[in-house]
């Protein structure tokens, strides 16, 4: 106190410059009672520094709680900034004393009267962000008038305060109305007030993403337009995202929309500058390519890209990051802007690495020479990442432009000349790369590789050396030597050196058999016998009985001709690819993943899809369509059905990304379906020799459809963990169809399947009786499903472990996940499947009852129930009649019950029994149905409600199913 | 939205945090810190990182990271954005962004932050609007205030954030009205070894300050307005008017603010000014290497090169450097490893040269690196890419102003590499 009180007066004789440290000063004891104290003065002056004071010790996270009710007393004053002090202080404190801040209340509500407007925003504003259930209720009157101010300012901060109601209590906001009134702000004269109102809503819709908050209409969209020439940096913002969300209904809407927004591309906020982008890049799919305007606008979208790179790094490398997929999507934009993503040597390295993948992606023949040349600068840098990617992004560029691949091969020998051990190790690892795209060109460069060997201690350089100590054991002398070598510390390589060596060898043998035997079965113990690596002894075994049964058979497959790789390894995935355009500027982006695999809190689903272009075939389907339309509806992914065969033969490697990686088990089983379908392994892999221990485990093996026909050790890891999917015993309940016959055995060279699927246990399963009709034996089953409509796709494999003989039947069970490839079929629950045997591949089709996809949380609370059918707008309601089926209602309920559906409520009117039940699809879709039942009426009505409104015949096909039987 | 904000100095200690809805742990900042600890420099901190639960997004000014974190999808560039917003406001404001200052005014730094955002959204980030509501400190005023008990904070409502112009508050008064504008080029460059251009660009700014009374009009036009097609105004300036006319026609917010910024990209000519010939070489034997650099005037279009300064950062073998300078002073940091040498004024009659020899530590092999030099300098009354003004015109009101329009050319990030 006495301490404060000099320090005053010492300002005042000096005239020092006064500061806001002095408020740390007091740092004795008792420094909560002297704050008290001064709280409590009359003298105005006094009780300002003593807020202060109190809101300095705030800042640094000191605990001054205990003042609440002495700061509070301060709030009713006349002086608008120890008002806002007060406020302040209370947003911070209100939440650990909620009864005190009952308190504050009534000034709160006397302030949203007052006459000056400034005055009447702070409190609602401020009101807003006290975060008490009590003083929420309060707040509704007070804001409702505030909606409605004659002042813009109180309007727009107004429109904020719902949303910060809605994050406290979503429901009052609701039953208050607020939400319309917060959808007739967007046509508010003010554009301030349109800005805020759409930043709200869009605020509020992400926590609701199944609400048709953001009702999209041209009107609304023209008013959107019209109030974004004129709101502040910020609200152009939020307003250019939310545009980002609508569909264009033609071509012309499309353009015109993009002339109203190229302005924006010269804004000197770089934020607005790429929602314009992400606004643009989304309509223009909607234009005819022969189009003048579009040739315009892909001109106008280079520059603003350009000079977002001139900006502050933490900008740049954002703008990076969505530059690398707008040059995925449309190279031609930058394609002569090579220059700016050179690297200056004190970027961050954030910005450099960026660069460099930006600037492979832009190479081409005609600026190769000039990347070469940096690149090789780059070699010599300092930063050792930097170096090793750009050493890497050489061997990118001999794989994508050929003509460059010799001066790429060249500048790669100069590297290793250096004789810098991480240059030489990634010099080897991309060379290994180039033979995979040119082989039989550069082998003379292989002598100059092995002198190096000695140097190498990464695990990936050393696989990769290995691999092509291996790969042209021929033309290497002593090739045996050179392996021998690394065989003596076998057991201290990695795994993915082990396996690399196993295959190595194996190579070797099949070329050079006579000198090689002693070193092949010395491996071949090793990797057996003597390792606990299940991948390792996997691959021991086949390969030690392929040489023993079948040795032109292990040559076939040890030895068979790899297919080229390609850059398109390193490219995103197309369908991503559109959904991460259509989510330019956002945090996707910079990660690159759809925001549903990382994005807390965002509920459900939620894809984004560029509009289709005049061409595409799904304008002819009215649901899809709609569904489109409706972008939170998850069957909205779902491409567009294709080819059969070309999708099952195309297969990609890239991991269900809707719902983050599988379990390594599942990815374990894929590589082996996969192989079913002929085509080794290794051309699925391209070039990437480096990824996890099962990709790794995949390079060059033979089909690991294998294991099925093998006795104990080897099924023995991964195998045993599907089966205890498989034998559970069946809790019965679940409705499941009889079997009906998939494949007849005319059409399947004597292979007869028939099948059903069932729920059991929270696990999907499709049951099927294997008969031979053929004379022969068959071995080797395998089997794989196309992309479907849920994402239906085997949790194992096929477990089939005896040859088949003539005549024989056998039953199997398959448990399915669904988290496998999406793509929406027709009709909807419609399976395409492979399966393969020692004679030939066969495919047929089924459909599985969609009831099998109903999960066992699927019990929706009543009060969820209620909001949701009411936001379900009543045109997609379907009605359907279950005729003939003389349950009691109790009775229907429970067998439905059985398949997960479940009856939330029963209400009993006039005699007639209201039955509302719901169910979940394992995608997330929840469906909602009033079933009506009279007594004595063998007729049931139900009433189903649904976003996704193609379900809707599929789940009342499940009724009659389950109810029937 | 930008949920919290913390203020973290290059200790890596929290000084400041504002939380704009719940208040979120401290403890979020050491995934932030882990990330720093990664980085080595602070300078290559990835400035989005992800953690469990929430999104730290970070900016570096001034020797400290100004943090935010964010809980749901948020446009990153927007926070960023906004963050150097933040940081611009408080130089504004205080005159320096650095920690000290920051706590000196801790109160204003609160009352500054509540102002510009609400609920996460930006509420009033214009200098000219925030200052309207919350004055700046300054001696005076708070020697007056501490007497009187006055306050710092505005009584009235910010007009602008109604007005359809809300970058300028109305009633302005001068005595002196006056306009002055610089056009400031940067070269941003890469030469290499051999003194051939890998890439040249301009970064051309066009920073004003504006002290008229009223509500002016101002045109602005220039000689040679085709030079620009690559450029971001101010949200002031008419764009449908700078399309159909190529002028900037703008009424100006009071006092400084930065007009347009412009882009000249690689592919047009840029004027290189200066050559430099090197040769940075290290020995096997003997452990030690030799320098000798030179720097000649090279597309100067007649003006004289001012306050020359080559900055190289050796690597890390060398231990010292024994040069001599035929102009000006150079030091080698040890610590840092750089070599700074400050020339002055370039005369091209007798051409500066820096050279002697370099020695460095024994038995750690030769540096695989090439160091590269950086370039600093600046041309007066000149834009390397040749932009003028022509004319400036005010309307609106009938007080004659007093204009002025200078232009200063400086290197950016200008490189060259050996």
């Amino acid at each position: 106190m006495q301490e404060w009180a000099n320090q005053l007066c010492e300002n005042r004789q000096f005239g020092s410059k006064m500061t806001d440290s002095k408020y740390f000063t007091t740092t004795k004891k008792g420094e909560i009672f002297e704050l008290k104290a001064e709280l409590n003065s009359d003298k105005k002056e006094k009780k300002k520094e003593a807020v202060k004071k109190v809101i300095a010790s705030m800042t640094v996270g000191k605990d001054v709680s205990a003042l609440f009710p002495d700061v509070v007393n301060c709030m009713q004053t006349d002086n608008l900034e120890l008002k806002k002090l007060v406020y302040l202080y209370l947003m911070n404190y209100a939440k650990s004393q909620p009864d005190m801040a009952i308190m504050a209340v009534n000034t709160f509500v006397k302030d949203c009267e007052d006459p000056n407007p400034l005055i009447r925003a702070l409190a609602v504003r401020t009101m807003g962000c006290i975060r008490v259930d009590k003083i929420t209720e309060y707040l509704c009157e007070p804001l409702r008038k505030c909606l409605k101010d004659e002042d813009p300012y109180v309007r727009k901060t107004a429109a904020v305060c719902v949303a910060k109601l809605h994050d406290i209590n979503a429901q009052l906001v609701e039953d208050q109305g607020f939400l319309d009134t917060l959808k007739d702000l967007i046509s508010d004269s003010n554009p301030m007030v349109v800005a805020n109102a759409v930043a709200a809503l869009s605020e509020i819709a992400e926590s609701h993403p199944n609400s048709n908050l953001m009702d999209l209409n041209p009107q609304t969209i023209n008013k959107l337009l019209t109030a974004l020439n004129e709101c502040t940096e910020w609200g152009q913002i939020f307003i250019l995202d939310c545009l980002a969300n609508y569909t264009p209904r033609d071509d012309r809407e499309s353009q015109s929309i993009c002339e109203r927004v190229t302005p924006r591309l010269s804004h000197a906020n770089s934020a607005v500058v790429l929602s314009a982008v992400k606004v643009l890049m989304k309509f223009m799919e909607m234009l005819p390519k022969d189009l003048d305007y579009y040739g315009t606008l892909l001109k106008k979208l280079a520059p603003p890209l350009v000079t977002l790179l001139s900006a502050e790094p933490e900008l740049q490398y954002v703008a990076l990051r969505n530059i690398n997929l707008i040059v995925q999507r449309r190279p031609e934009i930058l394609k002569h802007e090579m220059k700016v993503f050179f690297v200056k040597y004190n970027d961050p390295i954030y910005v450099k690495l960026e660069k460099l993948d930006i600037m492979i992606r832009l190479a081409s023949q005609a600026n190769i020479a000039q990347v070469l040349a940096e690149l090789k600068e780059y070699a010599t840098e300092v930063d050792v990442d930097f170096v090793r990617k750009a050493v890497r992004a050489i061997g990118r560029c001999a794989i994508k432009v050929e003509q460059s691949a010799e001066r790429c091969v060249s500048t790669l020998l100069d590297l290793i000349q250096t004789k810098v051990n991480y240059v030489v190790q990634e010099a080897i690892v991309v060379i290994k790369d180039i033979f995979r795209k040119y082989p039989n060109k550069y082998e003379s460069v292989i002598a100059t590789l092995c002198e190096n060997l000695d140097s190498l201690d990464e695990p990936e350089a050393r696989a990769a050396m290995i691999w092509i100590v291996g790969e042209y054991a021929e033309r290497i002398d002593n090739a045996d030597e050179l392996l021998e070598s690394f065989l003596e510390g076998f057991h201290d390589e990695s795994t993915q050196v082990q396996l690399q060596l196993l295959t190595a060898i194996v190579k070797l043998f099949l070329k050079k058999p006579t000198e090689t035997q002693e070193l092949v079965q010395q491996v071949l113990s090793l990797a057996t016998q003597d390792s606990d690596n299940p991948d390792l002894r996997d691959r021991g075994y086949i390969y030690w009985r392929l040489l023993s049964t079948d040795p032109v058979a292990a040559k076939e497959v040890v030895l068979a001709e790899k297919p080229l790789i390609s850059e398109e390894t390193d490219l995103i995935e197309p369908t991503l690819l559109e959904e991460l355009i259509c989510h330019i500027g956002t945090l996707a982006s910079v990660y690159h993943k759809p925001p549903s695999a990382f994005v807390e809190g965002s509920r459900g689903v939620q894809h984004k899809r560029l509009p289709g272009s005049t061409e595409s075939g799904e304008s002819e389907s009215p649901d899809t369509a709609s569904a489109a339309a409706v972008s939170d509806a998850p069957p909205a992914v779902i491409p567009s059905q294709g080819d059969l065969l070309g999708d099952l033969l195309n297969l990609d490697l890239t991991p269900p990304t809707t719902t983050g990686p599988p379990p390594p088990a599942s990815s374990g089983m894929q590589m082996g379906a996969m192989d079913l379908l002929g085509g080794g392994l290794d051309s699925l892999l391209g070039g990437d020799l480096g990824g996890s221990p099962a990709i790794g485990a995949g390079f060059g093996a033979p089909p690991a459809a294998m294991p099925a026909s093998f006795s104990a050790p080897v099924s023995g890891g991964l195998d045993d963990l599907f089966d205890l999917g498989g034998g559970v015993g069946m809790p019965m309940g679940a409705y499941s169809a009889p079997k009906t016959v998939w494949l007849p055995a005319l059409k399947a060279k004597g292979l007869e399947i028939s099948g059903t699927f069932a729920r059991r246990s929270g696990v999907i399963q499709m049951e099927m009786t294997l008969t031979n009709k053929a004379m022969s034996v068959m071995t080797d089953f395998a089997i794989q499903f196309n992309r479907n409509s849920f994402g239906l796709a085997p949790a194992g494999p096929l477990q089939v472990l005896t040859p088949l003989s003539p005549n024989q039947t056998i039953e199997v069970t398959l448990p399915l996940n669904t988290v496998g490839p999406v793509m929406k079929m027709e009709p909807l629950n419609n399976l395409q499947v492979a399966v393969k045997n020692n004679i030939d591949v066969f495919y047929f089709s089924c459909q599985y009852p969609i009831s099998m996809l109903f999960v066992e949380d699927g019990k929706m609370e009543r009060q969820v129930f209620l909001a949701t059918w009411k936001d379900i707008p009543n045109d997609s309601e379907a009605q359907f009649q279950i005729k003939d089926c003389h349950l009691s209602s109790d009775a229907a309920s429970n067998k439905l019950q059985g398949s997960n559906i479940f009856t939330i409520a029963k209400r009993t009117v006039d005699g007639q029994d209201m039955l509302y039940q719901s169910m979940k699809l394992t995608n997330g879709i929840w469906v909602l149905t009033e079933m009506r039942v009279q007594a004595g009426n063998p007729v049931y009505t139900v009433s189903l409600k649904c976003r996704a409104a193609e379900v809707s015949q599929w789940v009342f096909q499940s009724y009659e199913a389950v109810l029937k039987n | 939205m930008i949920h919290s904000l913390f203020l973290i100095n290059h200790l890596g200690d929290i000084f400041l945090e504002k939380h704009w809805k719940s208040v979120i742990s401290r403890s979020v900042c050491d995934y932030f810190f882990e990330a720093r600890e990664k980085a080595v420099d602070p300078e290559n901190v990835p400035p989005v990182l992800q953690t469990p639960h929430h999104y730290l997004i970070s900016i570096y000014r001034g020797k400290l990271f100004f943090l935010s974190v964010i809980q749901t999808e948020v446009p990153p560039l927007f926070v960023i954005e906004f963050l150097h917003r933040v940081a611009d406001t408080f130089q504004d404001y205080f005159g320096g962004c650095s920690e000290s200052v920051i706590s000196d005014n801790v109160v204003i730094v609160y009352e500054l932050l509540e102002e510009m955002l609400d609920n996460g959204f930006p509420l009033a980030t214009e200098s000219n609007v925030l200052k309207e509501m919350i004055r700046p400190p300054n001696i005076l005023r708070s020697v007056v205030n501490t007497l009187t008990g006055g306050s710092n904070v505005g009584e009235t409502l910010p007009q602008g954030q109604l007005s359809n112009i809300p970058w300028r508050r109305a009633g302005v008064k001068y005595t002196n009205n006056e306009a002055y504008f610089d056009v400031t080029e940067e070269i941003d460059a890469i030469v290499d070894k051999s003194g051939t251009t890998v890439s040249a660009e301009i970064q051309g700014v066009i920073e004003a300050c504006v002290k008229l009374s009223g509500m002016p009009d101002l045109t602005m036009s220039f000689m040679n307005p085709r030079l620009l097609d690559d450029v971001s105004f101010h949200p002031c300036v008419r764009f449908r008017r700078w399309e159909s006319e190529r002028i900037l026609s703008f009424i100006p917010p009071d006092g400084n603010f930065t007009l347009m910024t412009y882009h000249i990209s690689s592919q047009n000519l840029v004027a290189i000014p200066v050559y430099v010939k090197q040769s940075i070489s290290f020995f096997e034997a003997g452990s030690c290497g030799r320098l000798d650099i030179t720097i000649g005037p090279k597309q100067t279009m007649g003006k004289t090169v001012e306050d020359l300064k080559v900055t190289v950062h050796m690597p890390k073998a060398v231990l010292n450097a024994n040069l001599t300078a035929s102009q000006g002073n150079y030091t080698y940091d040890f610590t840092t490893k750089l070599l700074v040498w400050d020339i002055g004024k370039l005369n091209p009659q007798k051409l500066p040269n820096l050279r002697g020899s370099l020695s460095m530590q024994t038995g750690v092999p030769n540096p695989e690196e090439n160091p590269s030099l950086n370039i600093d300098l600046k041309i007066q009354q000149l834009a390397i890419s040749g932009l003028k003004v022509s004319r400036l015109d005010m309307y609106g009101e009938t007080y004659k102003p007093f204009k002025g329009v200078k232009y200063v050319t400086k290197a950016g990030k200008f490189q060259v590499r050996t």
